[in-house]
């Protein structure tokens, strides 16, 4: 072999991998990777085995005595009975807002803002709010007892409600910014082809937009889901935690730092993490039947 | 949907902002023809075919078909075939499902439905790929699926923006014979943007020219192509050649220009008295290098750059003037050739210069060193 024998393999080798799509530059993941590796899998599988070595029983008891108890096992009921609605109703009410906002028009800049600003005001200010406003001697109330609509105030705090106003009001800016890039997205000349063809314009939404948007919603929802079945701090302050809104968190929350019995408190994070696996794993199941390829907008 | 005898724009105008894109087109289209709206870039074309589609609303003017106003209906309303220059295929649609949106959208029989679509998956042979998606057919294929999607409804008006402008030379000719070929054998009226001339002149029985948002001439390819209407509608139909120039001497549609030094016969174009600042427009194939013994409109040159293009030769040429011509022909020739030009004085057009800001990218000119 010449000269040029070392190098030829060697750029060989490169091309097969490149083709498995295997690229050397990856190497420069490696920091990234060793800081999720620390921060991310290690306390996953430390909870992991410390949730399978109770302080009495066999190696499940923690779960068995999750699953035997109704008061613990309702909390995952409780939790999907307000994540599940939350998320789903930010996904459809991200929908017809973002279509409407997909254009350009005067002001976009400023409504984006408005509908976006939840975001940062976090959940125990949003807790605050809601007390203030949807609260027995809030606004909301007073107005509703000064035009004499009701006799007694409406109970929308302290209880399933006020949770859910919550997580609507911090989950919605999330599923509306997602739900406008999808649309944006979606090549905006397609509804004008169909509109040649014939489509009114609720048509050209369920035939072409709906159809080339519904992975982005698949996704959006899985996020705002996860968001949402984690809830832990409305359900405290603007829910009724030791009722019905005792939601999954609160229970680990309990046996971690009011029992301190760690290895339940895993058990409890890892039949949590579980629920959310199988709800995601659904719906993406779901979203692999659409068509997912180019929609050749912007991107 | 009804077919009409007649669809007539009548000063249709459209604006951006402050900025006008289509100034007063006036045209009327009967029904079974084949126009092409032709002009450069940014010149209004899309925005004519948009208007005319219903994709953007008319800042002025209004459209007729037969004695009902359209420009006032929305898209879906007009039942128009648009042939979009993207193709805007359906991409998670199969080509069937694409070609038969129209038809779906109309609620016809299920049977009817399947039968046509067949018959226009056919009418384009793309009968091996019906159960594709877009994303997975070539570039001529997705240009006959928009094709068949946009004529499969019988539209009474199709409209077509650089159907072609995305796809190689060969396809592009082959594609040309099979959009003329699909208008005729289905009757159909079909209004084509380009900006290409030659596709223009081959498909189109009548030509629109625009210029900067404003039609400059209507007609059919061969007035078009022997006698432009002004040096700008002459500079996009192929006459290469423009110099500026004044006339000696205008007599009738005779004109005397004084140009380069040199006196040139020509056909009178347009509106200019003695004296006035002239443009004189040439085809390059109108140069013929076999000038020695012509009397008139002989100009003496030398070769300066040959570019080989099959049958013809196109050459570069600088008479002894200094002024630098475009001809082609079938004759060797090669650089650095002395030869004897000759345009015959039927082939030589003068127009009117019009404003000097416009003329001022010519030739130069003894006009410019008055
Ligand atoms: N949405 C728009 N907003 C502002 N100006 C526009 C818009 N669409 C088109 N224009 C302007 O209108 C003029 C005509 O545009 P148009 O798209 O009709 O050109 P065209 O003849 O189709 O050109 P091309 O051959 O490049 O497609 C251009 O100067 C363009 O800048
Ligand atoms: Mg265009």
């Amino acid at each position: 072999m010449s000269a040029a024998g070392p190098g030829r393999p060697s750029a060989h080798w490169r091309h097969r991998l490149a083709e498995r799509g295997i690229d050397r530059q990856l190497i420069l993941l490696v920091p990234a990777l060793v800081f999720v590796i620390a921060l991310f899998l290690y306390p996953f599988f430390y909870g992991l085995s410390l949730s399978f070595q109770p302080t009495d029983g066999g190696p499940f008891s923690d779960y068995a005595r999750f699953f035997s108890d109704a008061y613990e096992r309702g909390t995952i009921w409780i939790t999907l009975r307000i994540a599940l609605p939350a998320a789903l109703l930010n996904v459809l009410a991200a929908v017809p807002i973002a279509y409407r906002m997909r254009g350009r028009f005067r002001g976009k800049r400023l409504v984006t803002t408005l509908l976006v600003v939840p975001i940062t005001l976090g959940t125990v200010l949003t807790a605050q709010g809601l007390l203030n406003f949807l609260g027995p001697t809030g606004w909301f109330n007073r107005i509703l007892l000064a035009t004499h609509l009701v006799d007694e105030p409406v109970r929308l705090t302290h209880n399933y409600w006020g949770v859910f106003f919550s997580l609507v009001i911090t989950g919605f800016p999330f599923a509306f910014l997602l739900v406008l890039s999808y649309l944006s997205g979606i090549d905006p000349t397609l509804e004008r082809a169909a509109a040649t063809l014939g489509a009114d314009w609720r048509r050209r939404f369920t035939r072409i937009t709906l159809p080339l948007l519904m992975p982005g919603l698949a996704t959006t929802f899985c996020l705002t889901f996860v968001l949402a079945f984690s809830v832990f701090p409305s359900a405290v302050l603007v829910g009724n935690p030791a009722g019905e809104t005792r939601v999954i968190s609160l229970a680990a929350y309990q046996a971690a730092y009011e029992q301190y019995d760690y290895p339940y408190a895993s058990a409890i994070a890892m039949i949590m993490g579980f629920v959310e696996l199988v709800v995601i794993a659904v719906v993406l199941a779901a979203r692999s039947r659409f068509y997912t390829g180019a929609t050749g907008g912007k991107g | 949907m009804s077919a009409f005898s007649q669809l007539r724009l009548d000063g249709v105008s459209r604006r951006f902002g402050g900025q006008d894109a289509l100034t007063d087109l006036d045209l009327t289209i009967e029904t079974g023809e084949f126009i092409a709206l032709l002009g450069p870039s940014g010149c209004g074309k899309s925005t004519a075919l948009n208007c005319l589609a219903g994709l953007l609303p008319l800042t002025r003017g209004s459209i007729w078909q037969d004695e009902r106003r359209i420009d006032t209906l929305p898209p879906e309303r007009r039942g128009f075939g648009m042939v979009f220059q993207s193709y805007a295929l359906f991409p998670h649609l199969t080509v069937r499902a694409n070609i038969a949106f129209g038809l779906r959208m109309r609620r016809l029989p299920k049977e009817e439905t399947r039968r046509r679509t067949a018959e226009a998956v056919r009418l384009v042979r793309l009968e091996d790929h019906v159960d594709k998606l877009p994303g997975q057919l070539s570039g001529g294929q997705q240009q006959r699926v928009a094709i068949a999607r946009a004529v499969v409804f019988e539209p009474s008006l199709v409209l077509m923006d650089e159907p072609l402008s995305n796809l190689d030379a060969k396809l592009r000719l082959e594609m040309r014979t099979e959009i003329r070929r699909l208008h005729q054998s289905l009757g159909l009226t079909t209004v084509y943007v380009t900006h290409d001339q030659e596709e223009a002149l081959s498909l189109a029985d009548r030509l629109v020219v625009l210029r900067e948002g404003r039609v400059q001439q209507i007609g059919s390819p061969r007035e078009l192509h022997t006698r432009p209407a002004n040096w700008h509608v002459a500079d996009f139909m192929g006459y290469r050649n423009l110099w500026r120039g004044r006339v000696a001497r205008r007599d009738g549609s005779r004109a005397t220009v004084e140009s380069s030094g040199q006196r040139l016969l020509g056909e009178a174009v347009g509106d200019f008295a003695d004296h006035a600042d002239v443009v004189v427009a040439v085809r390059p194939e109108d140069i013929r290098v076999d000038g020695a013994g012509e009397t008139s409109n002989a100009l003496s040159a030398t070769i300066e750059v040959v570019e080989y293009q099959g049958r013809e030769l196109a050459a570069e040429a600088r008479t002894d003037t200094g002024q630098s011509l475009h001809l082609r022909t079938e004759q060797r020739i090669a650089p650095g050739d002395q030869v004897k030009l000759a345009i015959d004085p039927q082939r030589l057009l003068v127009y009117p210069a019009g404003a000097t800001a416009e003329t001022d990218r010519l030739a130069d000119t003894p006009a410019a060193t008055r």
